[in-house]
């Protein structure tokens, strides 16, 4: 029973585009959970307002093991990520991390990254966990311009731009740039790890499996517990699931990563 | 006094205080057993749980209205093979009573389920006759006090455990309804589950359930939930576990004081895992503040 959601504290706090925040959270020290989050795993944030009583599931952008904080990248999409973006550095909130089983299996060769939007920021943490640069290969989708993360990503992996306006990069959404390096450039990644909205996974899914390619994708779904326990969070699965043993698994305690060929989308 | 009684009979089960958990809440503990003792519970209550395994509703199943949340999961669940096989046995390893949640789309499914549930290690059946998420079964019976007699009666027929009657609050009048599971043969009723409400994302031009129609708990609706248990406890003479938006020890007291034997935390233990055990301690320490030696003088005892 070591787990407990804690109170922490807001270190940083920065508007990174017009509804992107991104914020730096300390753990008190004698919570260890900063130092043991993988990329891909999420926490559960509780604003200090009861009227809005549930948890915000926000992935982990980056362990910062040595400060014992997280980093989290979220974009305001209501009253409670709005809350969120309105606090100041020194508030405190509660937070349960971390959550999900996060990118387990990282494996060797070309890695590709694909973020979509608000699907960016946990591509960040898994950039610099695979560690080799070289052969690491990530794609920021963007709606425009106003892109976020960028600088960050440069350190860990070769990045590509890809906006859905051609205000900067290829123009259109990542899988297609991704098609173009494929095609005309002679990438062959040897595994695909995605995070953004339905349709672009179910792309990379089909693309992947065109190509024989392995494939995670990390899913989004309203949550409630974060736990596991009430099942409001569950996605489409081609197989049987382990809990409840029919084709909904749940995304918060059995994702929110999954191979591709395992979720039905 | 340093000595306080917590002890409740609840229909001849012995529980070592009043406190469980609402189904669907909790799972069967597994989750939540990371983050609170369930050896420190009255009870728990399981998820609902079919013959079969259902697959439950589409996504988005879940969203937060204001003080509360909607929920229409549909009772995804496992089914009782899978049910026996993993859940009962992990429950079994601590020091806590089992009341399973059954759920059915029918009369004939309801019986099925008890009866391969019948001889299983659990201490009572909560009959979920009242789940506004299910097109069959569910509400559907939990409304009309002619079929509540009737699939209580069948099921106290063939059950081999006690079985509490669990009542919606989407009726005309519950003690009504409470009357005639308390008729068909109910050794306990708890009540309530949720108020079935809507909500529509604005921004969507959507509803924000794929339900539509979900059922809204949380700390919004206790004042309905307290006067509902308030007004079943003064009319049948079976016990009442009581529930809806319960956060803390002094909101269990609450039901307990409107006549509530039993309460069960739901949407708060998303909130806060280890509610449960918060409140078991507050109420120890309400009864030692007050002089009070047994919870047992506090049930009912606003009259």
């Amino acid at each position: 029973m070591a787990n407990k959601k804690v109170c922490g504290e807001i270190t940083a706090l920065n508007k990174l585009t017009n509804d992107i925040f991104d914020m730096t959270f300390k753990f008190p020290d004698s919570y260890s959970a900063a130092k043991e989050a993988i990329p891909g795993q999420f926490a559960s944030l509780y604003l200090n307002d009861e009227t809005k009583l549930l948890p915000r599931p926000i992935s982990i952008c980056e362990v910062l093991g040595e400060s014992n904080s997280l980093r989290f990248v979220f974009r305001v999409v209501g009253e409670g990520t709005k809350l969120l973006s309105e606090m100041k550095v020194g508030d405190c909130f509660y937070v349960l991390a971390p959550l999900g089983n996060g990118y387990k299996d990282i494996r060797k060769g070309v890695n590709v990254l694909l973020g979509g939007g608000v699907g960016i920021p946990p591509m960040l943490e898994l950039a610099k966990k695979i560690n080799d640069p070289e052969n690491t290969y990530v794609y920021l989708g963007f709606r425009s311009d106003e892109t976020f993360l960028y600088d960050d990503f440069t350190k860990y992996a070769n990045v590509i731009l890809a906006s859905d306006d051609g205000s900067i990069g290829y123009h259109g959404n990542v899988l297609q740039a991704l098609k173009r390096d494929v095609s005309e450039k002679g990438l062959e990644p040897d595994t695909l790890y995605a995070c953004g909205p339905i349709p672009m996974l179910k792309g990379i899914k089909e693309f992947a499996h065109e190509k024989n390619i392995k494939a995670y994708v990390s899913m989004e779904e309203r949550m409630a517990c974060g736990i596991g326990a009430c099942l409001g969070c569950v996605c489409k699965t081609t197989e049987k699931d382990h809990h409840s043993h029919v084709n909904n698994t749940r995304v918060c305690a059995d994702g929110p990563v999954f191979d591709a060929d395992y979720i039905d989308i | 006094m340093d000595k306080v009684n917590l002890g409740v009979d609840f229909a001849g089960v012995k529980m070592k205080n009043p406190i469980t958990v609402a189904s669907g809440t909790f799972g069967s503990g597994m989750e939540y057993s990371e983050y609170t003792d369930l050896n420190l519970l009255g009870a728990v209550t399981t998820k609902g749980v079919s013959r079969v395994p259902w697959e439950g509703n589409p996504t988005p199943r879940v969203t937060e209205t204001y003080g509360g949340m909607l929920n229409a999961i549909g009772l995804q669940n496992p089914g009782t093979d899978i049910f026996k096989e993993r859940d009962i046995p992990f429950l079994q390893q601590f020091d806590t009573n089992i009341i399973v949640n059954v759920c059915g789309h029918s009369k004939e499914e309801y019986l099925e389920a008890v009866e391969a549930l019948n001889d299983e290690p659990v201490d009572m059946f909560e009959i979920n006759i009242s789940c506004p998420n299910v097109k069959e079964g569910g509400i559907t019976f939990g409304t009309v006090p002619e079929k509540i007699f009737e699939v209580t009666e069948s099921i106290k027929k063939i059950s081999k455990k006690p079985i509490i009657m669990k009542l919606t609050p989407n009726v005309t009048d519950i003690k009504e309804t409470a009357k005639a599971a308390e008729a068909g043969g109910a050794d306990a009723l708890s009540l309530i589950n949720t108020l079935t409400g809507m909500k529509i994302d604005v921004d969507r031009r959507k509803f924000a359930l794929a339900n539509k129609t979900g059922g809204l708990s949380g700390p919004a609706i206790m004042p309905v939930a307290v006067r509902m248990v308030y007004e079943v406890s003064h009319t049948v003479n079976i016990p009442v576990l009581g529930m809806g938006g319960v956060r803390n020890y002094r909101d269990a007291l609450e039901f307990i004081m409107a006549g509530a034997t039993m309460v069960a935390v739901g949407t708060y233990n998303f909130i806060k895992q280890d509610a449960t055990c918060d409140i078991v301690k507050g109420l120890e320490e309400y009864l030692i503040k007050n002089n009070i030696s047994d919870i047992n003088e506090l049930i009912g005892c606003v009259d």
